[in-house]
């Protein structure tokens, strides 16, 4: 997947200003920023969800998942119709099979028959991506997927995530999470203010917050980020 | 697109609330209507005294009626409270207890019965009224004007038959019976034949020329007076009306309020349902994720149409169906019904569609869709001619840009013939629906922002 000089406009307010990056097959792309970074706006252009006022978009074969931000589900189905009507959508042909093999990695069989509403904020989540999931994607999008969940669930996503990168799936997810992004990514790509800050792997990343902010050095990574980000002059 | 179907009915099975009201709703416009076009207006009250001897009867052109009859005839139509004597019917006038009195003297029968004889009296009834109800009271003052003009036409008929024979027998002849027995009337043409028969046997004279004079009379007469004879049932009812519908007939009443039930329920569902049924798909987040390749705008649309269609299909019959307790609908014409229901559906559900794809959240449109069906249905039922033609013109435009009116039109000539021809009504149900399809679309561009 490729993008080059991504411009997003919002009236006066430019979400997004010339954003370039490229992801390779089976890569994780962490992209990390403060809220109204763009995160989300650069997602969902890459989703196809909305166009780009400038710039282009480059997907290669298969299909785009995508795992949005506010939880896309019918809240008053169950667990299982929500999952069962996104599988019967995708066209699998074994759309039971689908939905066990999702209420599986999402720990909620013993829940399925439950009304989404009267789930948990993070349960909820866990069917969002579930759905993203369903469309098994050659370039899978999750924006901050893991807000709202456990650590244990976290840990579950992020090795399914894992899974299928090892697969040849090419993951971009945002988070405001540091320590995350440097756990499961392979490269980070720092945005602030609708720019590019950064663009590389996790120990370039630090090697770039060492120079910036030296002071902060010796602090932990998340404190030396923030200094960086403030001597970019966000 | 079935599925999604699927899904939105197993979301409407999960709303309650909206369930309930979606067929409540329509069950409580269905009994509404039936009770207002089976009962009619309450009845006034009235007092009836009837001091007429219950043997006797009238009698006209030798017909009797039963005088049971008459009691019967007035009692249909006001509510009677039997009174046994002139001052009871008179306190119960006063107290209110009724409206009114009426009282049918003992020589009603009589008089009415000397009507047709050659010394008529004049019957007379007598009315005691309450006007401390200045609307009630007109209201009686109505009745019993009708009930009287009824009363005096069929005896003037009557009297009018009976005129008639006298004149038959003046210029035919023949037996008039007198006290039991006859007497033999010779009539005008008899007379001219005799008078004719003498003549010749006179002697020239001024005798003579008289004679011929009678007899040229009598000729005369008895040739010209059977005119007489119709002029006389004329009398009976000199102005006959005869009623035109200039402009589109209007259907019965009973047709029209069923129309509007029908029309009003499905409605109801048909915008309520689809525009909430979009509006949710926004509120939930769902749009993006499924127009991102699972379906395309156009199929959504038209899954929240046919739900739109499906559902008020069958809230609809269902009403129709409960309607039939209270008045018959011809079962022979569904075929009509069926296609009145599913364009007026379509175009409803496709309006309805438009204006779910106009705001934000489920609430704000199902206000917004109440706020615009209720006033455009109100308008749709006002009819010409009871407001000033400028404003009927903008109602008219307003009534026709929404699909109410026609499919109120579609449904009227569906469920009974004679109401005018569904066609046009279908055509411009489908116009509508087509551009308010239209609308939605460009509407739900806005949609995909997240
Ligand atoms: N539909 C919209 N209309 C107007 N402005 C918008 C719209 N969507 C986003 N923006 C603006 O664009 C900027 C980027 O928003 P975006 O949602 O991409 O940020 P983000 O990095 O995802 O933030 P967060 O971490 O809070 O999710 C923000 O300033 C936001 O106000
Ligand atoms: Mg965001």
């Amino acid at each position: 997947m490729q993008a080059r000089g991504l411009v997003k406009r919002f009236g006066d307010r430019e979400a997004l200003r010339g954003v370039s990056f490229e992801a390779q097959a089976g890569e994780l792309v962490a992209v990390i920023g403060p809220n109204g970074a763009g995160k989300t706006t650069l997602l969902s252009i890459l989703a196809g969800i909305q166009g780009a006022d400038g710039g282009e978009v480059e997907t290669g074969d298969g299909a785009v998942g995508w795992v949005p931000q506010q939880a896309a589900l019918y809240r008053r189905l169950t667990v299982e119709e929500n999952l069962m009507l996104f599988a019967r959508l995708e066209k699998h042909e074994d759309p039971g099979r689908s939905v066990a093999e999702m209420l599986e990695l999402t720990g909620l069989g013993d829940r399925r028959g439950e009304i989404v509403a009267r789930l948990s904020g993070g349960n909820q989540q866990r069917i969002n991506i579930a759905i993203g999931l369903l469309s098994r994607p050659g370039v899978l999008l999750l924006d901050e997927p893991s807000v709202g969940l456990d650590p244990r669930q976290r840990a579950r996503l992020w090795d399914f995530v894992a899974g299928l990168a090892g697969r040849g799936t090419t993951v971009i997810f945002s988070t405001h999470d540091i320590q995350e992004a440097e756990r499961y990514g392979n490269r980070m790509l720092v945005l602030a203010d609708g720019e590019a800050l950064f663009d590389g792997s996790a120990d370039e990343l630090r090697e770039a917050v060492r120079t910036e902010a030296p002071e902060a050095a010796d602090r932990d990574f998340e404190t030396a980020f923030v200094a960086y980000l403030h001597h970019r002059g966000h | 697109m079935r599925w999604l179907l699927l899904k939105d009915l197993q979301i409407l099975r999960r709303s309650p609330l909206q369930a309930v009201l979606l067929v409540a709703y329509p069950v409580l416009i269905a009994v509404l209507v039936g009770l207002a076009v089976s009962r009619g207006p309450e009845k006034p009250r009235v007092a009836l005294l009837n001091e007429v001897p219950t043997n006797a009867r009238v009698s006209l052109s030798g017909k009797k009626l039963p005088s049971a009859n008459v009691q019967r005839r007035i009692c249909a139509k006001v509510e009677c409270v039997h009174v046994g004597s002139r001052d009871e019917a008179m306190a119960k006038v006063e107290s209110g207890d009724v409206l009114a009195a009426l009282i049918l003297p003992e020589d009603l029968v009589n008089k009415i019965n000397s009507l047709s004889t050659l010394s008529p009296g004049t019957p007379k009834v007598e009315v005691l009224v309450n006007e401390s109800d200045p609307l009630k009271a007109s209201m009686v003052d109505d009745k019993i004007e009708a009930l009287l003009a009824q009363a005096n036409l069929t005896l003037a008929k009557r009297i009018a038959v009976e005129g008639g024979r006298y004149l038959n027998l003046v210029i035919r002849g023949g037996n008039l019976p007198v006290l039991g027995g006859g007497v033999h009337i010779l009539g005008l043409q008899a007379s001219a034949h005799i008078l004719e028969a003498i003549e010749p046997a006179l002697p020239n004279g001024p005798l003579k020329v008289a004679l011929s004079q009678v007899t040229e009379f009598a000729k005369q007469a008895g040739e010209n007076l059977d005119i007489a004879g119709p002029l006389i049932n004329r009398l009976a009812q000199p102005i006959t009306v005869e009623k035109v519908a200039v402009g589109g007939s209007s259907p019965p009443l009973e047709t029209f309020a069923i129309a509007v039930a029908a029309t009003l329920t499905l409605a109801f569902v048909a915008v309520l349902l689809v525009a909430g049924s979009l509006a949710l798909e926004r509120e939930e987040n769902a749009f993006p994720r499924l127009t991102r390749g699972l379906v395309s705008s156009e199929a959504l649309l038209g899954e929240k149409v046919l739900l739109g269609i499906v559902v008020g299909l069958v809230v609809t019959i269902l009403m129709l169906a409960g309607l039939t307790i209270f008045v018959p609908l011809e079962w022979s014409r569904v075929g009509l019904w069926l296609a009145a229901i599913v364009v007026g559906g379509a175009s409803l559900a496709a309006a309805g569609s438009a204006l779910g794809a106009a705001a934000r959240e489920v609430r704000a449109v199902s206000l917004l869709a109440f706020m615009v069906t209720l006033p455009v249905a109100f308008l749709s039922l006002v009819p010409a001619g009871t407001v000033g033609r400028g404003l009927y013109d903008v109602i008219k435009v307003i009534t026709a840009l929404f699909p109410f009116k026609p499919a109120l039109e579609a449904m009227t000539s569906a469920l009974e013939a004679g109401n005018g021809g569904i066609g046009a009504p279908l055509l411009h149900l489908a116009i509508l629906a087509v551009a308010y399809a239209l609308i939605a679309r460009l509407a739900l561009r806005r949609f995909t922002r997240v």
